[in-house]
């Protein structure tokens, strides 16, 4: 762990990085995101596990998209965590540095309405095309928004 | 002919209908979800539903005669499931394997619709999360005794799906 | 379904089909969207979502506690890995360490899931290629581990049996007798499994070389699990990054080099072993002592108590009608599941509700690299190809 923050201290001077709970965190501002995602695959960090994305409403700004990304020589992970708002949710896509981000940053737009920009297939992945609002929103209720359809009841034919 | 009662010969016949009906129920292959795995299981060799007459589970539904709807049936799958059902020939029926298929289950939520039988008529209900395969077997002799029953085998499945199988 | 025409590069007219979503051979409901030139596949889409059930926005609306069912029906094959990256997750959020004993269970029946989940993989695959024997083989061991989850549980699939700070209760007696007559016939039955395909000329023709991948493409898409360590990386969490007590088990890591479908049979076989000897470790060296945290504001107290303490029973009240609280924070706990990295990502807000939780399921990664798989394959290879990757539509929709 100390390695691993020296580091990231040592490559980001201007990026704010902790450790929460043993794990280590970069926040990074939007306009850097690509810059470290790259400096970071070059420096180890080859395996991009996971983005996902936290409804923080209350907050300003709103939404808050993790990655998760591990070190194989270091056998670590590290957090990167990146805050956009709702007036403008977009960040740069970093499909272009990891491949793998490409249906994870689909999923986030399809359930948070975070768009990607430079994505190179931005639609909805887990909710079919034409569906309205984004459901992992918190102000989406749990029910969903559509009434529920009635239930069938075959009519007998004839008499 | 002039009698007020139907001739023997087809009500003999209708009874034969209905036995082979019940007894040779093909399932198509409609597992979604857990309760797929469970289904496999039932189709094995320590609870072998071909036992019942369900031989072989049927990959096209224009071969089979009973959809076990075995998991939950979320909003993207709904059209694709009406779409199967139409497409199996009749005389078919429906059984709605486990509490998801029956009612939404455990997911109560914008995803998953909320009971198969908003999309298709249901025949048998299942309980379980999943079913066991007693469970499941279960729900197909309930189905069987409903067809020999005298189900009516030239329209869709019954009208009102008030059967409930299982414990 | 329906076919169209679109005109494929060499000019002559591709056939546009789809596999699924309701197909034999795509081990749920997953859809393909195929571009044939004869039969050889110049492009495809795997297209999700047909399993979506927003199990991540019902995490939300239940107690820590209560969530643990929905975990079971993530990765469904092989709950017992879900339930525990979850528990571990929630577990360091609130500060907990569970004894030792609940770490041996818990090492215990993650391996047993893992051989469980290792044999709808096999019977299914190999029932794909064609091969039906070994699916009923499979299934009739898979039974005796359903019965070990029934006996421990109550219940064969879905079983819950983790629980933040602990299990749902001890191991009954019995428990360990059936475990070990398991662990002693299997060895048998991988010795079956192999007789029949490790060297069967249809099983070699269709599987070696077939959706091939290089190291680097693997770690470029996230790949983990055994189809990495097929590829030649033995990254496997169990031993890099240890958890629930796995430091103390000896146990060796496969790896083969093809990055293939045959290298990938291979490894999970092989994974199957290596389980075996951790459950007979875990069996051997399984400590007395407490199965649960002793934090009654976090794990209620035991039922003969409840009855003659006031205090136990306002714990059990209060912990089972408003559950209890997580302080803020967050935390992402892996675990080395069948398929790769389960990995489980909570937000605490410090109420008794997680603010947010998400399941990284390997699936859902591994099946993106399919079409990088597949191209310029066969349309029998995809069949080869989605089965070796070992998807599980729930872990891949949620």
């Amino acid at each position: 762990m100390t390695e691993l923050l020296a580091a990231l201290r040592e490559a980001f001077p201007d990026v704010a990085c902790s450790v929460a709970l043993g794990q280590a965190e970069l926040t990074v501002p939007r306009e850097r995101i690509r810059d470290v995602a790259r400096e970071l695959r070059a420096r180890g960090f080859r395996l991009l596990l996971d983005i996902t994305a936290v409804d923080r409403m209350g907050e300003r700004p709103r939404f808050e998209v993790v990655y998760h990304l591990y070190h194989l020589e270091l056998s670590d992970w590290l957090r990167l965590k990146v805050r956009v708002d709702s007036e403008r949710p977009e960040l740069p896509s970093v499909t272009g540095i990891f491949p793998a981000a490409n249906w994870p940053e689909r999923e986030c737009y399809d359930m948070f309405g975070i768009r990607f920009t430079g994505h190179p297939d931005l639609r909805r992945i887990l909710m079919p095309d034409d569906w309205e609002g984004h459901p992992l929103r918190k102000d989406y209720p749990l029910p969903g928004l559509r009434p529920l359809p009635p239930l069938v009841h075959p009519q007998p034919e004839g008499g | 002919m002039g009698v007020e009662h139907p001739p023997l010969l087809f009500t003999t016949l209708g009874r034969l209908e209905s036995w082979a009906r019940a007894n040779s129920l093909w399932p198509a292959q409609f597992g979604l979800a857990c309760c797929a795995i469970e289904m496999m299981a039932t189709a094995a060799s320590r609870f072998d539903l071909a036992r019942f007459g369900a031989e072989v589970m049927r990959a096209s539904p224009r071969q089979a005669d009973v959809m076990i709807v075995a998991g939950r049936v979320c909003q993207k799958m709904a059209p694709v499931l009406r779409e199967l059902y139409d497409q199996m020939p009749e005389p078919k029926w429906v059984i709605a394997m486990g509490v998801c298929a029956s009612n939404g289950g455990v997911f109560q939520n914008y995803a998953v619709v909320q009971g198969v039988d908003r999309i298709v008529p249901v025949d048998v209900y299942t309980p379980g999360c999943p079913p066991t395969p007693e469970g499941l077997i279960e729900g197909v002799l309930q189905l069987q005794k409903k067809i020999r029953s005298g189900g009516r085998p030239l329209a869709p499945a019954m009208p009102q799906p008030t059967e409930v199988a299982g414990a | 379904m329906a076919a169209t025409a679109a005109v494929a590069p060499s000019g002559v007219k591709a056939m546009v089909i789809n596999l699924g979503p309701q197909h034999p051979s795509t081990h749920g409901v997953l859809r393909v969207r195929l571009e044939l030139e004869g039969e050889q596949v110049r492009a495809c889409e795997p297209i999700i979502g047909y399993l979506h059930t927003g199990i991540e926005k019902t995490f939300e609306d239940l107690f820590y506690q209560q969530a643990i069912v929905l975990t079971d029906r993530i990765d469904y094959v092989s709950p017992l890995n879900n339930n525990l990256c979850y528990v571990l997750a929630v577990e360091r959020l609130l500060g907990v360490e569970v004894p030792k004993r609940c770490q041996y269970i818990r090492v215990i029946f993650a391996e047993l899931s893992r051989i469980a989940s290792h044999l709808v993989w096999l019977g299914t695959s190999a029932m794909d290629m064609g091969a039906m024997s070994p699916f009923f083989y499979c299934m009739q061991q898979r039974e005796l581990l359903l019965d070990l989850n029934e006996m421990a549980a109550g219940t064969r699939m879905n079983p819950s049996y983790l629980r933040v700070g602990g299990l749902m209760a001890d191991l009954p007696p019995g428990f360990e007798q059936k475990a070990r007559a398991f662990l002693d016939g299997f060895p048998h039955w991988l010795e079956t499994y192999r007789g029949l395909l490790d060297r069967n000329p249809i099983w070699q023709e269709r599987l070696v070389g077939t959706a091939r991948m290089t190291l680097d493409q693997a770690l470029d898409y996230g790949w983990t699990g055994p189809l990495l360590r097929a590829c030649g990386l033995g990254r496997d969490l169990r031993k890099t990054n240890p958890y629930s007590s796995y430091e103390d088990f000896e146990f060796d890591v496969p790896t083969e080099t093809e990055g293939d479908v045959y290298a990938r049979y291979k490894v999970r076989l092989r994974e199957m072993e290596e389980s075996l000897r951790i459950v007979r470790q875990a069996l051997d060296r399984l400590p007395q002592g407490p199965w649960h945290v002793d934090d009654r504001r976090v794990y209620p107290p035991d039922k003969l108590e409840i009855r003659q303490s006031m205090e136990a029973l306002i714990y059990h009240f209060k912990l089972f009608s408003e559950g209890f609280m997580v302080p803020p924070g967050e935390v992402y706990a892996a675990v080395e599941g069948p398929k790769g990295e389960l990995g489980c990502f909570v937000v605490g807000d410090g109420s008794a509700r997680p603010a947010r939780v998400h399941v990284r399921g390997p699936s859902f990664y591994n099946l993106q690299a399919l079409p990088l798989c597949v191209q310029g394959g066969l349309l029998a290879d995809v069949v080869a190809a989605i089965g070796s990757i070992d998807i599980v539509l729930g872990e891949v929709d949620r």
